[in-house]
């Protein structure tokens, strides 16, 4: 059934198609609508789920780490300031090596207060050992919450499904919904090899020393590299039952291009418009979508990358002190493998609009080459 | 109080890392006593989180899921849903925190759960300080203790803070305060929260004789002469913070002798004494004008 429906709609969508049992969540604007759909869903018995409408992010994060140790499916959901109050448990949701699934509206971090979307929220979170995932549509972010479980399921790491605050979570689009039973074959009912059970009592989590933990950190090293492979292969399943799938990057109009724009979230779409303008005046330019971010996609980004003459990387998002966090990202993949010159552009802080006319602004700054600062172009600053 | 009812199955093992002593270990030892086998504990960063064993051992035969200092009833909250949802609905959780993880760092995350009325056991195993960590001070610690900061002339100045009220606050169906002294009467009322349903709060008098400069062996001797100088009243409160119980049957003894067996007191004049004394008392009356139902609480009237 196809309907028309908001992107925080998508991901309660995308969560009850899930068969999720535990749900624990806190409201912030603008990821309040995931909440309240799925306290409906809960309510109304459309979902079969317990939902523990708790006192704060933190404790959201952390029910879930309880329910899923128990052996439950567990999905929370937050944004900004909420996921940042989550810190210490993001840590701890790895280290327990917990499958947990979390949508994260990308919002800009205050003060000042803003609600509007930038990513440094979740690429705070970069270094911590979740997944993350950057959507662009609708229907891309329903999939994905359902694509997140059976990753995180099998890598056994937790997935933080990533979508822009107003652009993706209160534009309404059109997404096939999946239903449950339809989904059931493609991601049965989680049962871990390890749970909290007392006719197998085990103490989970309890004092390491340095004998021990170094090897325990070498192994969600190796589920994250493993994990590539994994987000690959479920993705292709998913392609072949429901007929969509997203790819670990998004290459569009690359074989032939000269100049490459490098893009994540909505920022992506409205980049592709401006690859095709200009594609039509003659000007071989391309672009490529990074939406899975951890794992960094090496391979993907140096493949396509490798064989154009610039390379431009909009960060929404900045590392004070630092460049852009893409940036930085896609010339550590492509250092000491290829001579690509790569340009920073930092642009959309705070929710800023990054329209057509901005995107073509960094095109032509990158192709004329001139006024252009080696890493850190600051798009639109009005000081 | 007195006749020995102590179920003899143990569920704690010797090899655990406690120090000479500690109250929090015996008491452990007599909850598990009471709840049995299908209990499963959530344990925050405290003196238990080291107790217990370093990774891959346990001396415990329950399950144990280990959680961050402030969360340890945010975490058992969602551990007895994610129970209950894959079929177990017999386990009986509890969490097992200190006084800082309840008193200070955790109370945010066990309002929550109490306010939602959570089916969760939470126990707070009280030594008065943060005793992990060297001896600091909480808000649980008593006004004229001193701690690693509370030092020398800057002695704990304010009283401990009374969480039986705040969880009564919350209306919940059953709290209590037990001692290590007293283990019929601990497991008791270990035993009388694991049949409720709902947030059933026990809060447990654990001395430490590292952290009060006491001699070990006068541990358990320590805890009675706690309840007996009602220094630590043991207290039951029912019908959602309605009804109150304080036990009375004892032969007073002085708040003084209390406080002069420990290092941690010692520094206090005649006259501060005096005035830990007279703050204990008032502690006192207070808590029998709440079983006389004499003090008008809003809300917990209806
Ligand atoms: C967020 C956080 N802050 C501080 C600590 C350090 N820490 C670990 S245990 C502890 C004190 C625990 O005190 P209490 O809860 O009374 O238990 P006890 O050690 O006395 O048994 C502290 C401060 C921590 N683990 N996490
Ligand atoms: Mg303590």
């Amino acid at each position: 059934m196809k309907k028309v429906i908001m992107g925080n709609h998508a991901v309660s969508y995308g969560v009850r198609a899930s068969d999720v049992k535990v749900i624990s969540a806190y409201p912030i604007t603008p990821q309040t609508q995931v909440v309240e759909l799925l306290s409906e869903m809960c309510a109304n018995g459309e979902l079969d789920a317990k939902f523990i409408a708790v006192e704060s992010e933190h404790s959201a994060l952390t029910a879930c780490v309880g329910a899923s140790a128990a052996g439950s499916r567990t999905f929370t959901a937050t944004s900004s300031q909420g996921l940042l109050l989550m810190h210490e448990i993001i840590h701890w949701a790895v280290g327990a090596r917990l499958p947990i699934v979390m949508s994260n509206v990308n919002r800009a971090v205050g003060p000042p207060w803003s609600i509007w979307t930038d990513q440094n929220d979740s690429l705070s979170q970069r270094d911590t050992g979740w997944l993350q995932i950057y959507c662009e549509s609708n229907q891309e972010v329903q999939d994905t919450i359902v694509q997140a479980f059976k990753i995180a399921e099998t890598v056994m790491l937790p997935v933080m499904i990533v979508l822009d605050a107003f652009f993706l979570s209160h534009t309404f689009e059109i997404v096939d919904i999946l239903e449950p039973e339809a989904v059931r074959p493609f991601l049965p009912p989680y049962r871990p090899a390890r749970k909290i059970d007392t006719a197998d009592p085990h103490s989970f989590g309890n004092l390491a020393g340095p004998g021990e933990y170094f090897e325990l950190r070498y192994m969600i090293e190796k589920a994250m590299e493993d994990s590539r492979a994994v987000i690959e292969r479920t993705d292709r399943e998913f392609e072949e039952r429901f007929g969509r799938g997203y790819g670990i990057v998004k290459p569009y109009r690359c074989d032939d291009a000269d100049y490459v724009l490098v893009t994540s979230g909505t920022v992506a779409s409205t980049t592709r418009a401006v690859v095709d303008a200009m594609r039509a005046e003659g000007i071989k330019i391309g672009s490529l979508k990074v939406r899975v971010f951890r794992p960094f996609p090496f391979d993907e980004v140096r493949e396509v990358l490798s064989k154009a003459k610039k390379v431009g990387v909009i960060d929404r998002n900045i590392s004070f002190g630092h460049h852009g966090i893409f940036y930085q990202e896609v010339k550590s993949a492509l250092y000491g493998r290829t001579n690509v010159p790569v340009t920073g552009f930092i642009t959309g802080l705070g929710g800023r609009d990054v329209t057509p006319a901005v995107i073509r602004g960094i095109a032509e700054k990158l192709i004329a080459g001139t006024n252009l600062e080696p890493d850190i172009n600051w798009i639109g600053v009005k000081i | 109080m007195n006749a020995p009812k102590i179920p003899l199955p143990e569920l704690m093992t010797s090899g655990h890392l406690a120090c000479q002593g500690c109250g929090a270990t015996q008491a452990m030892r007599f909850a598990l006593k009471a709840l049995g086998p299908r209990t499963a504990l959530v344990l925050p960063a405290c003196c238990w989180s080291v107790i217990d064993g370093p990774f891959p051992h346990s001396s415990l035969k329950v399950p144990i899921l280990h959680t961050a200092f402030e969360a340890a009833a945010s975490t058992a909250s969602g551990l007895k849903a994610g129970l209950e949802m894959r079929g177990d609905t017999e386990t009986v959780v509890m969490a097992w925190a200190g006084d800082g993880g309840t008193f200070d760092i955790g109370i945010q995350a066990l309002s929550g759960a109490a306010e939602r009325n959570e089916d969760i056991i939470y126990c707070c195993y009280d030594n008065e300080a943060y005793m992990n960590t060297g001896i600091q001070r909480s808000s649980s610690t008593p006004i004229g203790a001193w701690t690693t900061t509370t030092p020398g002339v800057h002695w704990k100045k304010r009283p401990k803070k009374k969480m039986i009220d705040i969880m009564a606050a919350h209306s919940i169906p059953y709290i209590a305060t037990a001692s290590v002294a007293y283990p019929n009467d601990l497991i008791e009322k270990f035993r009388k929260a694991r049949e409720i349903k709902g947030t059933r709060f026990l809060h447990v008098f654990a001395p430490c004789p590292t952290g009060w400069k006491l001699a070990p062996e006068l541990s358990v001797s320590m805890a009675r002469q706690a309840v007996t100088s009602k220094v630590f009243p043991l207290v039951e409160v029912t019908d959602n913070g309605r009804t109150w119980k304080v036990w009375k049957d004892f032969e007073p003894t002085p708040v003084k002798d209390y406080c002069m067996a420990q290092g941690r007191f010692r520094h206090l004049s005649e006259d501060e004494l005096r005035l830990v004394a007279e703050g204990i008392e008032e502690n006192w009356q207070y808590l029998l004008s709440r079983e006389a139902g004499s003090a008008f609480v809003p809300g917990l009237q209806h």
